[in-house]
């Protein structure tokens, strides 16, 4: 090869790069076709939902439209430790009336009344106000206001208005972690009693993290055994293992809830063979335990395959050098086999970590209260409060969490390093 | 140094994966110490079971395997200080060469300084130093094969299995790493027991060679011996080139029959035959027989060519000689033989003593 780079051309004089190009253009546009319709339907169903999702969660531009006028004004509010001027209060009013008769007044109450407890009372009071024509333009409408209720002599109450004013807000995330904006501005903690949501968080990460060891535990002799046995008994092993894969997962959730419910088979057994007394019969299901047995089985297959498909590489003769050559055999399975399974544990356990911290019908099945997981809250918020800004922001919390778990993974073991088959 | 004889005994060894069909059948086979000794024979045959069972990854069914007098056929695999080749190198992929020859070491808990002293004289053996840190991936398949060879020695084991090593080599290669593997055998004296079924690796290389089929040693012997003089018509057939011509012998002598063919009479040398009438396959290398043979020999006949193939170095002739169609005879190139023609009738002679005349196929 010479160091220097002389362009080469082809007989036609033509340098061969474009000539090149030109023949591997057709090609190029060919395959492009080909997965377009995927790329437009990955557009479509997850980058689009993905996007309209963090809008939702960010998305606080109800008030910011509804009191246009009044946020004009704040802006000229310096002095936050007293009320504000005159304008501000004008405004206020001008566009609550504006509300009154689009009748969205009463949405702006709830809104405020969020923000701080106490504002439907006196937006109301405001309302009955207007709807008399009781309040005068052409004198000072600050005075009018502050006589109507002694709140609106309080600036803590013109603060909190002033808090909405921002198109964005980061509360649904700070919400999803047991966290408020108070009303100085600074972050702050959820009283101990009602912090739910951290507790379902890190009940998600150990439940998801066991049900990844469990099923390690559990695959990685079932994947070994698939990959060394004969043909014959492997593809009847392999049918076992596949055959959860073919039954629908909600009639598998319920065997397991017909196998361990207080009457259940798993329970008449232990009281068959001695174990439990029949007025003792243990709890299985409706916490935990319920949660971590049907979760297990059924995200195994999950941790079989990639292992099996791994370990179908390795060629046996490399445990027998390893014996020829003095290791004992669980030297040569430490040293030699186990080694060259990582790829295919790293993507067993990734695949069922990640499934199983987004986990939904099982658990909202047998997990009880004890057992349920945080897509079960997204589900609550999604379907009965109907708070769907919410439920977007811990969705987003959820996919940023496997996401982080992704890149540690990358820094540790290395996506190349994955073999899912 | 005295040598042992019988440093590897396989005594009255049988083999039976399915408790139905015997792959090994009553084995009886001594290894001297230092001794590189070849089983050599088709796929099935049976070799390679011999050298698992040796290797302890299987049981003899029936029978003992003593090394150096101590029966092992209850000691597991890392216990018998065996070392092996594999016939895929089975290199660990995932440790650099230098980890792949230190492994065996550091199993045995070896000082560090030792281990790395033993690495450095196993890679100087096969001429790969400086390549320690390189992953087997990074090696070409010669060089895989060297790491191999050198990992199995470098615990400096009592015996050294070879499961066909060489047979994912290029056919240069394969040639330039017979020698190197003899050579490093002749160096160290280490006790080899190699399976192959390519019989040119095992002429070469070995100081005797056990050639199997059908789960029994047909013969062993030294390679001059058994391409010389074969026992049976499987070995001839199986170890080089030979012509055979199959009759009924119609007189014996000491060192001399007369085998009836279809329409002629021939003389052989009777090896495995007896007495009168019994059937026979004599055989007989393609290289013995000579056009126009300038002595007197007692085997004379006429031929007709069929065929002419040029390789080179010889010529290959393929005649119509006795009624058999595929007599094939070995002429060395020079000027004298270019005028062999198809079609043309010449002249070919052998003596009896050549003709081996050997159990029926």
């Amino acid at each position: 090869m010479s160091s220097e780079t002389k362009q080469i051309l082809t007989t036609d004089g033509i340098p061969l790069e474009v000539s090149l190009k030109k023949a591997e253009k057709k090609n190029k546009i060919k395959a492009f076709l080909l997965v377009a319709p995927l790329l437009l339907f990955l557009v479509i169903t997850y980058i689009f939902p993905i996007g309209d999702m963090f809008m939702r969660s960010v998305d606080d531009r109800m008030v910011t439209n509804m009191l246009p006028k009044t946020f004009k004004a704040m802006e000229k509010w310096e002095n936050l430790e007293e009320l504000p001027p005159e304008e501000v209060y004008r405004g206020f009013y001008e566009d609550y009336k504006v509300l009154v008769e689009k009748q969205e007044h009463g949405k702006l109450g709830q809104r405020l009344n969020k923000e701080k407890n106490g504002f439907n009372t006196i937006t109301k009071r405001l309302f009955r106000q207007i709807k008399r024509n009781k309040i005068d333009e052409s004198i000072s409408i600050k005075e009018q206001i502050n006589k109507i209720h002694k709140r609106w002599r309080n600036v803590e109450f013109w603060l909190a208005i002033k808090r909405t004013a921002p198109p964005y807000t980061m509360a649904k995330y700070l919400k999803g972690m047991d966290m408020y904006v108070a009303s100085d501005g600074s972050i702050a903690q959820v009283d101990e009693d009602r912090r739910i949501h951290r507790i379902l968080w890190l009940r998600t990460l150990e439940i998801a993290f066991f049900v990844t060891l469990f099923s390690f535990f559990m695959g990685y002799p079932i994947a070994h055994l698939l990959a060394t046995l004969p043909m014959k008994y492997s593809n009847l092993l392999m049918i076992c293992v596949l055959l959860p894969f073919w039954t629908s997962l909600l009639v598998r959730t319920a065997s397991w809830m017909i196998l361990l419910q207080q009457q259940g088979v798993v329970n008449d057994f232990f009281v068959m063979i001695g174990l439990v007394g029949d007025d003792n019969r243990p709890e299985m299901m409706y916490n935990k335990v319920g949660t971590y047995v049907a979760m297990t089985q059924i995200l195994l297959p999950f941790m079989v395959l990639p292992l099996y498909s791994v370990m179908k590489t390795i060629s046996p003769s490399l445990m027998r050098a390893g014996k020829s050559l003095g290791g004992t055999p669980f030297v040569a399975f430490w040293k030699v086999y186990f080694p060259l399974t990582i790829p295919g544990i790293g993507a067993g356990c990734l695949l069922v970590f990640i499934l199983a911290i987004g986990y939904y019908i099982t658990p909202a099945l047998v997990g009880g209260a004890s057992g349920t997981l945080i897509s079960n809250q997204i589900a609550f918020h999604m379907k009965t409060t109907l708070d769907w800004s919410f439920a977007s922001a811990m969705g987003l919390m959820l996919l940023t969490g496997v996401l982080v778990i992704y890149w540690i993974y990358n820094k540790l073991v290395g996506v190349d390093n994955i073999k899912l088959g | 140094m005295s040598k042992n004889p019988e440093f590897v005994k396989f005594d009255k060894v049988d083999k039976s994966y399915d408790g139905k069909v015997l792959v090994v059948k009553d084995l009886q086979l001594d290894i001297a110490e230092g001794e590189f000794i070849t089983m050599l024979g088709p796929s099935g045959s049976g070799k390679t079971t011999c050298l698992m069972m040796l290797a302890g990854f299987e049981t003899p069914t029936h029978g003992e395997i003593l090394l150096d007098g101590n029966i092992i056929s209850n000691i597991p695999p890392h216990k018998r200080g065996i070392g092996m080749v594999f016939q895929n190198y089975a290199l660990f992929p995932h440790m650099t060469v230098y980890e792949n020859l230190a492994f065996p070491l550091r199993v045995r808990k070896v000082a560090k300084d030792e281990i790395d002293k033993k690495v450095d004289k196993a890679l100087s053996m096969v001429s790969l130093n400086g390549f320690e840190t390189r992953m087997p991936a990074q090696l070409s398949g010669g060089q895989q094969q060297r790491v191999a060879v050198a990992r199995a020695l470098v615990f400096d084991p009592a015996v050294v299995l070879m499961d066909e090593p060489l047979g994912a080599l290029d056919k240069n290669l394969r040639e330039s790493m017979q020698y190197e593997i003899k050579h490093i055998h002749e160096s160290i004296g280490v006790t080899v027991v190699y399976v192959t079924h390519d019989q040119s690796e095992a002429l070469t290389m070995s100081n005797r060679i056990a050639v199997f089929n059908d789960g029994k040693v047909q013969q062993l012997s030294n390679p001059a011996e058994l391409y010389e003089k074969p026992v049976n018509s499987f070995v001839a057939e199986f170890i080089g080139e030979n012509n055979t011509f199959n009759g009924e012998i119609v007189d014996i002598d000491k060192d001399k029959c007369k085998v009836k063919l279809d329409n002629s009479e021939i003389l052989a040398n009777p090896i495995s035959v007896k007495s009168k009438g019994e059937k026979t396959t004599v055989s007989l290398r393609p290289e013995r027989a000579l056009i126009n043979p300038s002595e007197k020999m007692d085997n004379m006949f006429t031929g007709k060519i069929e065929e002419v193939i040029y390789h080179g170095d010889h010529t290959r002739v393929r005649l119509n000689l006795l009624g058999s169609s595929e007599f094939i005879l070995k002429v060395p190139n020079s000027t004298s033989n270019l005028e062999l023609k198809v079609s043309q009738d010449i002249n070919i002679g052998w003596n009896s003593v050549d003709a081996r005349a050997l159990d029926p196929k």
